[in-house]
């Protein structure tokens, strides 16, 4: 009896329509197998980038320049400079001069890099040994190691976060067995702490494994032809392992950085919404405000800033050794 | 092979003509906010089928609606969001002729400033915005929205307020604890409220702003003393009895979840006997037992007895009523301040 009403009707003729379509065109491909190019297989992954990442992108930097009436402004830009700019239009000339510039969305970006800056050298300093452990054929636990990483990636990252919140909370396992133990209680929830160890807990993953895969690749012989010229353990390690891991480092990093950056179900459970990050004030200019010029606004900046610093790390990586993700 | 094509169209041709035959009824409602067993006794009674559909934001409803005309024939929206889909033209009025149960309609309910005359809404669910308290924690009275901000309180409670992370609700109690309405859209009046909420988010009595969540939280006695909605509260002094809820003295807001008919309706008259029938008294009592939310019925309130009656939560003094406000829809400009406003106060350290 129950059933949700989310996209009409046509929407799902047009996919219907368009997947026949593909498996048409693939089948024809097959069957006819000189007469048409290879990259014709590549075709239903275009259209889906097309579909659903340079469509939305389009229409993002469409809304970004335009007000609710679709003419063209910057005043969304405006606004992220100074999140009070609207409204000091609408308040009146004795009032507007009194109001401050309002560093909302300065203060959320800033507070957001911060946090995935600390995210991902956290997740770095401990990712980085575990895959050393992790890629080391003398090491009977490797294997295991790589199980018990994979294992709690299956279950949903929402209940993991939420899983965190039955630890840290006051009354949480953490706190009654301290009480138990005879001390006191600590505050571990609702704090920047608790969202940063929620962020790395979330996100260890995704740097240990790309680290792991460029070690595994990694010729033994190099390091035992570096022991036999004289190289320590310590030296081998700092000369000719780490350097030669390095792409799968820059790909941890930046697979670690950008999700951090835009985070925005963490903090609202771990952090309590005590403090926003960049995420949150996006979520809620959609979705609460209705505002969806001035978030497609904040996007854009977000995905500028990601631009720079993924051309950045590119250029330590420039052959893309480390899965090409930079 | 074309005799199976032909038979297999025809067949096609056939189903929704078979369907048109039943009387349907097209409800879209919030998630949870019906007891089930009501929408079976009624396909029983009036052989109307029920197409049952569900939401859970107002917000996420409007956009359904106007999307999809003709597709919904009775929604579930909350007053505010009445007063706007009214003023947006996508309402149809209610022909009360149909609706002989009106009548148990409590009085104080009827003719609301948000729909004049109840011409587009019939009230469904009731309640009030308040105080839900650990008496465990609080040994002061909690009588006034004061307790959330005042000084002498703020040693006492540090770390252990749960406030709602919603603008309206937010910046609106801080509005009614300075004297000012709920609705204002008065710069002077709305910027000293976010003053006073930035003053207790910086005195240190905050522990989160959320949503949902608060009430397992008050439940497994995080808190001291957290905002919530009646409904919420009510659920919340179910699984923990150490818990109580107040309506601070200043008023407060009260809320009306409604029954509607757009006017895109291609059922109005299944929609109105919809409604009649959740307007009867042993059935509105079936589904208040199941809800436990406020009920606007008065007849089926006496049904209930002093469960009912004797419940502060669900059933608060007539001038507690009286002193509250429900919340209007907010016009373009207002809405910029209060979204500017409500992230200063998200924003602060």
């Amino acid at each position: 009896m129950r059933f949700d009403v989310t996209l009409p009707w046509w929407a799902f003729a047009l996919m219907g329509v368009g997947l026949a379509l593909f498996v048409g065109l693939i089948v024809i491909s097959v069957r006819r197998n000189h007469g048409v190019k290879r990259s014709l297989f590549a075709s239903p992954y275009a259209l889906w980038i097309i579909l659903f990442t340079v469509l939305p992108v389009i229409l993002i930097g469409y809304y970004a320049f335009t007000d609710a009436s679709g003419a063209f402004t910057l005043d969304n830009f405006r606004s992220f400079w100074d999140s009070n700019y609207e409204m000091k239009k609408l308040v009146g000339e004795e009032y507007a001069a009194a109001i401050p510039r309002g560093t909302v969305s300065v203060d959320t970006l800033v507070y957001s890099l911060w946090m995935a800056f600390l995210c991902t050298v956290i997740c770095l300093a401990l990712g980085y040994p575990a895959a050393l452990f992790m890629a080391d054929r003398q090491m009977k636990l490797g294997a295991t190691l790589v199980v018990l990483f994979i294992i709690p990636m299956w279950m949903n990252f929402l209940l993991r976060t939420i899983a965190w919140m039955s630890l840290l909370e006051d009354n949480g396992l953490i706190n009654s067995l301290l009480r138990a133990l005879g001390f006191g209680g600590v505050q571990l929830m609702y704090n920047s702490g608790a969202v940063l160890l929620g962020m790395v807990y979330n996100f260890l993953p995704f740097m240990v494994f790309p680290i792991y895969t460029s070690l595994s690749k990694q010729d033994p012989r190099l390091a035992e032809a570096a022991q036999d010229l004289g190289c320590n353990e310590w030296r081998t390690l700092t000369r000719v392992t780490v350097p030669l891991s390095l792409p799968g480092v820059i790909s941890g990093i930046t697979m670690v950085f950008m999700p951090s950056v835009t985070t925005f179900f963490i903090p609202r459970m771990l952090g309590g919404g005590n403090t926003m990050m960049f995420g949150d004030l996006i979520e809620a200019k959609f979705l609460t405000e209705g505002n969806w010029n001035g978030g497609s606004a904040l996007s854009l900046i977000m995905m500028v800033l990601i631009l720079v610093s993924l051309s950045i790390l590119r250029k330590a990586d420039p052959n893309g050794e480390g899965g090409g993700l930079a | 092979m074309k005799r199976i094509l032909a038979a297999l169209l025809a067949l096609c041709l056939l189903l929704p003509a078979g369907a048109m035959a039943q009387e349907v009824v097209n409800v879209f409602n919030w998630e949870d906010y019906i007891d089930e067993s009501v929408l079976e006794l009624f396909e029983q009674e009036t052989g109307i089928h029920v197409n049952y559909m569900c939401f859970t934001q107002n917000e996420d409803m409007i956009v359904q609606v106007e999307a999809n005309p003709g597709a919904f024939d009775l929604v579930f929206p909350s007053e505010y969001m009445v007063e706007r889909l009214m003023n947006k033209g996508l309402l149809a009025e209610i022909n009360y002729d149909n609706i002989p149960n009106f009548q148990y309609i409590a009085d104080n309910l009827k003719n609301p400033s948000y729909d004049a005359n109840n011409a587009h809404s019939v009230p469904y669910m009731w309640g009030t915005l308040g105080i839900l308290y650990n008496t465990e924690l609080v040994d002061d009275p909690v009588e006034s929205w004061g307790i959330l901000f005042e000084e002498q309180y703020q040693e006492k409670y540090r770390n252990s307020v749960f406030m709602m992370d919603s603008l309206r609700d937010g910046l609106g109690l801080a509005l009614r604890y300075l004297g000012y309405s709920m609705n204002s859209n008065n710069f002077v009046e709305l910027n000293a409220a976010k003053d006073l909420l930035i003053a207790q988010k910086q005195s240190g009595v905050v522990k989160a702003y959320q949503m949902d969540e608060i009430k397992d939280k008050m439940v497994a006695g995080e808190g001291a003393l957290a905002v919530m909605y009646s409904g919420d509260a009510q659920y919340s002094i179910d699984l923990n009895d150490k818990l109580a809820y107040a309506v601070p003295r200043e008023g407060s807001n009260i809320w009306v979840d409604c029954m509607v008919i757009p006017q895109s309706a291609k059922n109005k008259e299944n929609a109105e006997k919809l409604i009649d029938f959740l307007c009867r008294p042993d059935i509105a009592q079936m589904n208040c037992e199941y809800i436990w939310y406020s009920s606007p019925n008065t007849a089926a309130i006496e049904l209930m007895g002093e469960e009912y009656t004797e419940n502060s939560v669900m059933n608060p003094a007539e001038e507690t009523v009286a002193n509250c406000e429900y919340y209007h829809d907010l016009d373009a400009s207002a809405q910029v301040i209060w979204n500017a406003l409500w992230q200063e106060v998200k924003n602060a350290k």
